[in-house]
């Protein structure tokens, strides 16, 4: 019976074939838009997702506070406020996940014939975890190597090329102004910071190494900045309420006076990247959407037009023993037929379209089974929805009335 | 009568306009026994066409009772009244009322997807009765394809695929010629012979000439209720 139903359904659509088409086209525009954008918008808040997670979750940077001499005020993290008794204190806060005291600088390296200027960072290997850096080879430092200043080191991607060509990092010695480290481990592919800098052009050493041996410092044991990871997303407030109190209690700040030292939440300020990409995303579906709705509309107009053209046949059917919910049903099918025939090629287009934008600009494109899922329920339950108020003014015509029209 | 086919008691109906009820059908009552071949004439604006619509179940008596195979029509549901239009009544209409876009074969194989006959046996049952109608070569034709008076036959074979016990004809031959008039009055005919009760709405003597009885209308009214005379000769 149903399939009866359809069959006739398509042959009314075929029937009319350049109206059928163009109330689909409406439909495979909607769908096609809902699904081009919902790609675009995934990729853009897959790419942001991806940088937080190379920065590292959950993190606070801790910066000294600003030093002046003679008038000349440096900026934040210009002093030596914080150190290295600070992060060990902090490390023992509930939540606290890992404090990593870090020294940055910059050096030229040199294995055998190469050298080359990179980032010389001098930490803890805390820092590994708060940044959720892995190795790919060999192993890290640990903390016996930063008590005793060994000189070892762990060699990013970019310096490790620059430095060995093809060669295996692992077990070799560089020199770091002059003085010769062994390289324990190969840093993991980390990619571009979210300022674009090449994080993978670095090399990490014990802190106490790089203040005593490299770089030199006046105050050994204080750094200019630290990263602190919490063990949770939720807990960062408060970790950064009970960090400033013991901060202003271990630096003897009285009520009232500014603080010493400068608290950021690295993950704040990436969440906020990401909820706008989100925004950006649900913005662009949105206004897909409209094209959907005006697609459903076109499809209740066409419907519409049909039922009254088709008056006189919906007459004789009911004459011949068609029930209301036979010629509903025969309606209906046909709006359901046009809005799903309509809905596929338009899933196709906008993932063909999705495809074409990355291949021709590089951006990544997600298409999630998901949000095709909801494109296709969606425009259907709207083929449906506007393809009842036609179809159940076709059942109830009165039966008479549609025999005489002409 | 216990074994009336069609039995109306003291039927009204009125439309409503604004000027208030119109009456177009007055007190009438007919009784129609399985079997017969009625003829019923009038002028247009009768009533006849009305009571063809009522007989039919498009249309409701505004009071008055209408039974149809004993059973009393007004207290059917609509979806009951459409089993009854698709499966014990058989419709032929003045203009034919084909579906254009149909081939004769769906045409009249249409009445039994509404009663749920499954594809093969709707088209074998269909085939049947378009070589029935003379018909079964052109079963693939498009009715705009073929002449007036095959375009009533298919129409009558579509009344009678669903194997009717009644045959409502309203003016089937309004639109033909006489020749084709006289062959379609035939297959009546012999439809009627096959035991199928004819009800045949007309204003011409000679159609009516064909059915066993007629029945005159004016103003909404029986006026006459005979059998022709022809047949009583014959």
């Amino acid at each position: 019976m149903t399939l009866a139903m359809l069959g006739e359904a398509w042959r009314a659509m075929g029937a009319n074939r350049l109206r059928t088409l163009l109330t689909m086209l409406g439909m495979v525009i909607g769908v096609g838009a809902v699904v081009l954008m919902m790609s675009i918008g995934q990729g853009a808040q897959y790419a942001i997702k991806q940088s937080i997670a190379a920065m590292g979750s959950n993190l606070f940077i801790l910066l000294s506070g600003s030093s002046s001499s003679g008038g000349v005020r440096s900026g934040s993290g210009g002093g030596y406020t914080l150190n290295v008794a600070d992060g060990e204190a902090i490390s023992e806060l509930p939540g606290v996940a890992a404090v990593a005291p870090i020294h940055p600088g910059s050096a030229q390296v040199i294995y055998g014939p190469n050298n080359w200027n990179t980032s010389v960072i001098g930490t803890t290997p805390d820092y590994l975890s708060a940044r959720s850096w892995n190795i790919t080879s060999g192993s890290a430092f640990t903390a016996s190597d930063v008590r005793s200043s060994t000189r070892v080191a762990l060699i990013g991607r970019t310096a490790a090329q620059n430095l060995f060509g093809d060669e295996d990092p692992v077990g070799k010695t560089i020199r770091i102004r002059q003085s010769p480290f062994l390289i324990l481990g190969t840093l993991a592919l980390k990619g571009q910071g979210m300022d674009g800098r090449d994080q993978d052009d670095t090399i990490l050493i014990p802190l106490s190494t790089a203040q005593r041996q490299v770089f030199g410092t006046q105050f050994p044991g204080s750094v200019r900045m630290m990263m602190v990871q919490t063990t949770t997303q939720e807990i960062m407030p408060q970790v950064e309420r009970s960090m400033n109190e013991l901060l202003r209690q271990r630096h003897r700040i009285r009520e009232g006076m500014d603080n010493d030292f400068y608290l950021r939440n690295l993950t704040a300020a990436a969440d906020s990247a990401a909820e706008s990409t989100r925004v950006m995303s649900l913005l662009l579906g949105a206004i897909a959407s409209v094209s959907l709705l005006v697609g459903g509309i076109g499809i209740m107009n066409i419907m519409l037009v049909s039922v009254t053209e088709r008056t006189r046949e919906i007459g004789i059917r009911m004459a011949i023993g068609a029930r209301q919910r036979d010629i509903l049903l025969q309606f209906l099918l046909e709006a359901i037929i046009i809005s799903v025939l309509g809905c596929s090629i338009g899933l196709l287009l906008g993932i063909g379209g999705a495809l074409l934008v990355e291949s021709l600009t590089g951006t990544a494109v997600i298409i999630s089974v998901s949000a095709v899922l909801v494109a296709f329920s969606v425009a259907a339950t709207v083929g449906i929805f506007f393809g009842y108020y036609p179809a159940r003014k076709a059942a109830q015509l009165d039966p008479i009335e549609a025999l005489r029209y002409q | 009568m216990p074994d009336a086919l069609i039995n109306i008691a003291g039927l009204h109906k009125a439309y409503q306009t604004a000027a208030g009820p119109f009456p177009v059908l007055k007190d009438v009552s007919l009784s129609i026994v399985a079997g017969e071949f009625v003829a019923i004439m009038g002028h247009s604006g009768s009533g006849k066409s009305t009571l063809m619509n009522i007989l039919g179940c498009l249309d409701s008596a505004t009071t008055g009772e209408y039974r149809l195979t004993g059973r009393n029509v007004a207290q059917l549901g609509k979806d009951e009244l459409a089993h009854l239009r698709n499966g014990t009544i058989g419709f032929v209409f003045q203009g034919f009322n084909l579906l254009q876009r149909m081939t004769l074969l769906d045409n009249v194989a249409l009445p039994l997807i509404y009663c749920g006959v499954e594809r093969e046996e709707r088209q074998v049952r269909a085939l049947d009765l378009l070589s029935k109608v003379g018909l079964a070569d052109k079963a693939q034709s498009l009715p705009n394809q073929i002449s007036g008076g095959q375009q009533q036959r298919v129409a009558i074979a579509r009344a009678l695929v669903n194997r009717p016990s009644l045959i409502l004809a309203d003016e089937p031959t309004g639109n033909l010629d006489s020749h084709t008039s006289a062959e379609i009055m035939a297959l009546f005919e012999s439809l009627n012979r096959d035991g199928i009760t004819i009800v045949l709405v007309t204003h011409e003597d000679d159609i009516a000439r064909y059915a066993q009885r007629q029945i005159h209308f004016q103003d909404g009214r029986i006026v006459s209720d005979q059998v022709t005379p022809a047949k009583v000769t014959s």
